[in-house]
């Protein structure tokens, strides 16, 4: 018969050391980045896509809805398009979590001595940089559409960006922790990440919308993470009033417009909610 | 995974022992079910400092199950288990940070290089920086993949995977490395190479080593053998003694008239039968024998063939089923396909 003697008190081992938990968060980052760098066809995809968006939409139409005060579709949808951009990266690098599971990386991660919080944070992070990254990419093209860009404003775009990419990769975290197979993956893709692209105000301003829209647009948290990036494109253009009126900005809710800040103040609480949800989530023991 | 506070010794208790003086591994009654499914039950075993210890089953015996629970991957549902002296169940990031932990299926990123996996493992296990570049030279050279240290882990075959695993899981020194069926789906020569490894690292880097086969021949590698049937142990010893439990050697004797042979033998107590091929003798320490039979025998002898039980004998003897080869074929499909889908 086997006795099992006291435990060894375990000294400094339980303890959580910060330096080490970063350590770990930016080995998690890098891994990303360098995956991210060593597949050509990812990087390529999540560029032509919004390309071909911005393209087709907003010169096909571009000319149905023709020119108000000077001021384009094109110049409308551009920040949405770089929204998208932001968005789709953000959930694919999320999502390779599954792919992690699958070829079982993701078991040398949970395994280890840290906390899931740095597993989850580093992969986060690593995401949104990414997806930053792609969305940034994306305003070599504003000139092409005509919009105006100043030093302040790259910085504003960045700063969002990183914001609803961080938002966006929590959420795709947490998702991707729940699907247990590579075809999950799929279903994800046409029942969550299109639907929430489309229905949250990238493509068409959210004023006069039918009720059933309006109403699904405002429980869109993408709605609250998009609609600041147009805002600040739009306050370094020159807009007359008929063209601010036409292509129009901004989120009312039960009749309140909401100010930017209370917009980045909803995003952060989502990537907060999901954060915490993914960390539960990732890897728990049987 | 909880954060778990450190155990204040109780007052009066002696300090711990540093390297922890009691054996390596210790489970007490471990059990595990699953539902309905008891996985794992009342499995009690020490492991020694510096030991080779095999977990010998057919598959779904319990032995992976049993080695979750003591890399705290499933929270047992009764017993207790420690390693290197920690608690599995309240101190699982100490005992993390003291084992190697090798695992049926693979755990490597193949969009990596081998360094690159080696510096990720090295982070998270927090390994002195000033120590990662030497530690992952020595671990490479343990397992002769010094070469391969810049290629892309999608480039290896099967057997170097493997191997870069067993690299990766001593990196940080472990007390303990835990090997999971670590032969599977190699073929034979790669098996022998890992096993040239596996000693290697014992003898030195003084890891003690618990691993988990179905194949037979390799469990002779070990210093003792648990054979796991049903989640429960039948039986616990080296190799040599679980093989002495096995009564009988047999003598196979070829003759000039077998079925005389066969009635001379049986007249004179031996348990003996008559075979196709000759006559089989069943008894201990048949070498010894082989002279006197002859004797007993009469007849003109044209070969004899003193057969020592193996290990399939000897788990044939305790569960009463031999281990089939059929269970080595699943898994070696299995992880063919694992391998299948990375590409
Ligand atoms: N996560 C699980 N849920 C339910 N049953 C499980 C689980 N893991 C293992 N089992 C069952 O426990 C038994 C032992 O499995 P395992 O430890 O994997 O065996 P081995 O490694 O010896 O092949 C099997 O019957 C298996 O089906
Ligand atoms: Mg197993």
């Amino acid at each position: 018969m086997t006795v099992v003697r006291l435990p060894r008190t375990a000294t400094a081992d339980e303890h959580t050391d910060v330096a080490a938990e970063l350590r770990t968060v930016g080995m998690v980052w890098e891994r990303e980045l360098i995956r991210f760098v060593r597949t050509r066809t990812r990087i390529l995809s999540s560029f032509v896509q919004p390309v071909l968006f911005l393209f087709v939409l907003g010169y096909g139409m571009s000319t149905l809805v023709g020119t108000t005060a000077g001021f384009t579709f094109k110049k409308f949808v551009f920040p949405g398009i770089v929204a998208m951009s932001v968005v789709m990266t953000a959930i694919f690098s999320a999502v390779s979590i599954v792919w992690d599971r699958e070829f079982g990386f993701l078991r040398e991660m949970v395994v280890a001595p840290v906390s899931r919080m740095s597993l989850v944070v580093g992969k986060t992070l690593g995401g949104a940089s990414i997806a930053t990254g792609q969305g940034t990419i994306m305003l070599v093209l504003a000139p092409l559409i005509g919009v105006h860009l100043t030093v302040a404003l790259v910085f504003e775009v960045i700063g969002l960006e990183l914001l609803m990419a961080v938002g966006m990769t929590t959420f795709g975290v947490f998702v991707a922790s729940r699907i247990q197979r590579i075809e999950g993956f799929q279903v994800v893709m046409q029942l969550l990440l299109f639907p929430m692209l489309f229905l949250s105000g990238a493509l068409f301003p959210l004023k006069g919308l039918p009720a059933w829209l309006a109403v699904i647009t405002r429980v869109n948290p993408l709605t609250y993470a998009i609609d600041p990036l147009r805002r600040v494109v739009f306050a370094a253009q020159h807009m007359p009033p008929a063209a601010a009126a036409r292509f129009s900005t901004g989120v009312s809710l039960f009749g309140y417009s909401l100010p930017v800040s209370a917009e980045v103040g909803f995003v952060c609480a989502f990537a907060a909610v999901f954060l915490a949800l993914a960390v539960a989530g990732f890897g728990r023991p049987e | 995974m909880t954060a778990t506070s450190p155990t204040a010794a109780p007052l009066g208790a002696p300090p711990p022992v540093p390297g922890g003086g009691g054996p390596a591994v210790e489970a007490a009654r471990l059990t595990k079910r699953y539902g309905d499914i008891e996985a794992v039950r009342d499995v009690s075993f020490d492991v020694g400092r510096g030991e080779i210890f095999a977990l010998l089953g057919p598959n779904g015996a319990g032995k992976s199950t049993t080695v979750k629970m003591l890399c705290t991957l499933a929270r047992p549902t009764g017993g207790r288990a420690a390693v290197d002296g920690f608690d599995v169940a309240r101190q699982p990031k100490a005992v993390r940070r003291r084992i190697g932990l090798v695992f049926q299926e693979q755990t490597l990123d193949d969009q990596l290089t081998a360094e690159e996996n080696l510096r990720f493992h090295a982070v998270l296990y927090r390994v002195p920086k000033a120590e990662v570049d030497a530690r992952i030279a020595r671990v490479l050279d343990l397992v002769a993949l010094t070469d391969r240290r810049q290629a892309l882990v999608s480039t290896f075959s099967g057997g170097m995977a493997r191997r870069l695993e067993i690299a990766r899981s001593m990196l940080h020194t472990p007390a303990v490395l835990f090997l999971d069926e670590p032969t599977v789906g190699l073929d034979p020569q790669t098996r022998a190479l890992m096993w040239e490894d596996v000693t290697r690292l014992r003898r030195e880097e003084g890891v003690t080593i618990l691993l988990t086969t179905h194949y037979m021949d390799e469990a002779e590698y070990a210093d003792r053998i648990a054979i796991i049937d049903h989640g429960a142990i039948v039986a616990l010893d080296t190799p040599e003694a679980l093989k002495g439990q096995v009564a009988a050697d047999t003598v196979e004797l070829t003759t000039g008239d077998d079925s005389l042979a066969t009635s001379r033998l049986a007249a004179a107590g031996f348990r003996v039968r008559l075979g196709q091929d000759g006559v089989v003798v069943f008894t201990p320490d048949g070498e010894a024998h082989v002279a006197r039979l002859i004797d007993i025998a009469g007849v003109s002898v044209r070969n004899v063939h003193v057969h020592r039980p193996t290990l399939d004998d000897v788990f044939l003897h305790f569960t009463g089923r031999q281990i089939r080869e059929e269970h080595a074929d699943r898994a070696l499909s299995m992880r063919m396909r694992a391998r299948a889908r990375r590409r």
